[in-house]
């Protein structure tokens, strides 16, 4: 980890020219990616693209407690889960033509449901971690599932909302102009999400708070010497998280028109990790590139057997104990300067 | 009589929750290993027992069956993968070990199916005894709770009195420390693994006749363990007893009279799902408050 650091700061001409094709390459890979799939006869390739692209926004967010700052949310699918509530109880008041506790209208346009999102699992977010960022190590591994595990328990228990079964929304919320009922307009609409996302990680990464956040994880106590306060930096990159796997949810609570606790269930929480790890913690593109892999790897292994978690537990059990740095990292081996 | 004989199933579950935690504070506090599959460890140790009972139909083969299941399991385990995690961080121990419990679900699945499995009451143990006027309460139970009680004993004696106890305790509060002694370090891992891995296997065979055998039993009780471990304070078996006690009590008071309560204010349904909910998110409550007063857990020195 300490490597990707001396990397960034002293990047060699060459690399970085590679570097931008290599990025550029991606995107319109990614902007042609419905058409490539039409082309190919594969109609479910879109929808199961744009899961990638909302999963990779949660693991984006998480990326950046994580892989830049050290730290280990093991309940950020709470984040994730109180987005996509956030969406579906919007959507829940407008179709009853009620209120939320008795005087926030609901509503069905995404461009509301969206900010909401971020804003209410932000404050979660600010609530769950001024508590959870006062202890360290084991400790906050373990309060963070624990949190997670009561805002879990939660939903389960609000009948209103659906309780155990989850919460059904009968149209995907609306856009001006946009018809978001359409798979490639949804796709569309993910993939700025996830563009808005990354240019704002880059952003913080590369700004002084970045520099920050990046020097606590490889030395709290250094750090504090030099008269940063690790604290209040690490609530603020926790809140920011929070409401990247906020948006995520929304998008993904819309995508499939349906929210439920399995959103905020731990072993979600452990997918996230999963991905920023399988990617690559700490790297720009490798949460993508992790979503990416669980998410294909999982659908892959669902349609070629019922027993798929098997295969599939097998196959991160060796990633994780034989790689270090992941799927990034293993390209950057066979080729230097791999954003 | 309703409250002694809740007091009672919240001791007996606390009970469960000490067999647990007590194995995991010492692999985390000795070894610094989180281990994610000390809930599969405990289904283990309840599936081998309720084949063993639905075979044999001898509580006590099912109880020696359950024990050296889990031993045996927990053995492949810390050679196969656990050995390579300790030098590891936290980090990829969560992980490892979360694969890990998808492949043993997985396989249980695979091996037992999706039903869950039914163990009979020993037969010397069916009944119920009168323990005060008006408060019937099952032996069975009472097995456990004194079995229970027993295994604490038999922890704290030789952890206070022996020379393997002395490394423990030393292992707990200072694992560089007791490695820089010289200490047969490897050794003291596996004997504490083991020793872990055989009271989950304890607390899963017990549970057998009580709750449902099946897939996902083990992680339902590993988070509220991980959970005591936390308000004990990591590596303190003190800890992981009283704290197990206080978790057991108060999910078990709460899911009793939590809904009734509830009930008074509401409509029966809303206030049975609600209380349900609620009461389950009593214990991580418990720990929050328990970590922002003591954050290191209630019985470690505070640093």
């Amino acid at each position: 980890m300490s490597s990707e650091a001396i990397a960034q700061t002293a990047p060699a001409q060459p690399a970085l020219a590679l570097r931008l094709i290599v990025a550029a390459v991606i995107v319109a890979l990614l902007i042609a990616l419905p058409f490539i799939g039409k082309a190919l006869g594969l109609e479910s390739f879109t929808g199961l693209a744009t899961q990638v692209l909302i999963y990779a926004i949660a693991a984006m967010s998480l990326n950046l407690i994580l892989g830049y700052g050290g730290m280990v949310s093991f309940g950020h699918a709470a984040f994730f889960g109180v987005g996509g509530y956030a969406a579906g109880i919007l959507y829940f008041h407008f179709a009853d033509k009620s209120d939320f506790l008795g005087f926030i209208p609901g509503s069905n346009a995404l461009l509301i449901a969206l900010p909401v999102a971020m804003l209410v699992s932000g404050i979660m977010a600010a609530i769950i971690g001024a508590f959870s960022l006062r202890t360290g190590g084991v400790q906050f591994i373990m309060i963070t599932l624990a949190f997670a595990q009561m805002l879990f328990f939660l939903f389960v228990s609000l009948q209103t909302y659906g309780g155990d079964d989850g919460l059904i929304m009968r149209r995907r919320q609306i856009l001006p102009y946009l018809d978001t009922r359409d798979g490639t307009t949804f796709y569309y609409i993910a993939l700025a999400m996830l563009a808005a996302w990354f240019v704002l990680t880059f952003c913080i990464v590369r700004s002084r708070f970045g520099f920050v956040l990046n020097g606590m994880r490889q030395n709290e106590a250094r750090m504090a010497a030099m008269g940063y306060a690790p604290y209040p930096y690490k609530l603020v990159a926790f809140i920011i998280a929070g409401m990247g796997a906020g948006l995520a949810g929304a998008l993904m609570a819309n995508y499939l028109r349906f929210a439920s606790p399995d959103m905020l269930h731990w072993t979600k929480s452990g997918e996230l990790m999963m991905m920023v790890i399988l990617g690559g913690a700490g790297t720009l593109f490798g949460p993508l590139l992790g979503a990416t892999a669980l998410v294909l790897l999982e659908s892959f292994l669902t349609a070629y057997t019922e027993n798929w978690q098997l295969p599939l537990g097998i196959i991160l059990l060796v990633i994780v104990l034989f790689s270090h740095g992941g799927l990034s990292a293993l390209i950057r081996r066979f080729m230097p300067g791999k954003p | 009589m309703l409250v002694l004989e809740q007091i009672l199933n919240g001791i007996q579950f606390g009970i469960a929750l000490f067999l647990m935690s007590a194995g995991l504070t010492l692999i985390f506090g000795i070894m610094g290993v989180i281990n994610l599959t000390h809930g599969s460890l405990y289904m283990v140790g309840a599936y081998a027992a309720a084949l063993v009972a639905a075979k044999t139909g001898s509580a006590l083969l099912a109880l020696v069956a359950g024990l050296a299941g889990a031993a045996v399991a927990g053995i492949v385990i810390e050679a196969l993968v656990i050995r390579r995690l300790y030098a590891r961080d936290h980090l990829d121990q969560v992980l490892a070990t979360f694969a890990l419990i998808l492949i043993i679900n997985q396989t249980a699945t695979m091996l037992f199916g999706r039903q869950p499995l039914f163990v009979a009451m020993p037969p010397a143990l069916s009944h119920s005894v009168t323990l005060l006027p008006g408060l019937v309460y099952p032996v069975y139970r009472l097995v456990v709770i004194a079995v229970g009680l027993v295994v604490a004993l038999g922890l704290a004696l030789p952890i206070n009195r022996t020379r393997i106890g002395m490394l423990v305790r030393a292992g707990a509060t200072s694992r560089e420390m007791v490695r820089a002694l010289g200490v047969d370090i490897r050794l003291l891992y596996t004997i504490i693994f083991g020793l872990g891995a055989l009271l989950a296997g304890l607390a899963g065979a017990m549970a057998a006749p009580i709750l449902a055998v099946q897939v996902g039993m083990g992680e339902q009780i590993l988070i509220l363990a991980f959970v005591v471990v936390v308000i004990g304070g990591v590596g303190s078996i003190r800890g992981a007893f009283y704290g197990a006690l206080l978790a057991g009590l108060i999910d078990t008071m709460l899911r009793a009279f939590l809904p009734g309560l509830l009930r008074q204010v509401m409509a029966g349904s809303n206030a049975d799902a609600l209380g349900g909910g609620l009461s389950s998110m009593g214990v991580y409550l418990l720990m929050a408050i328990v970590l922002l007063v003591r954050p290191k857990g209630l019985f470690v020195r505070q640093s």
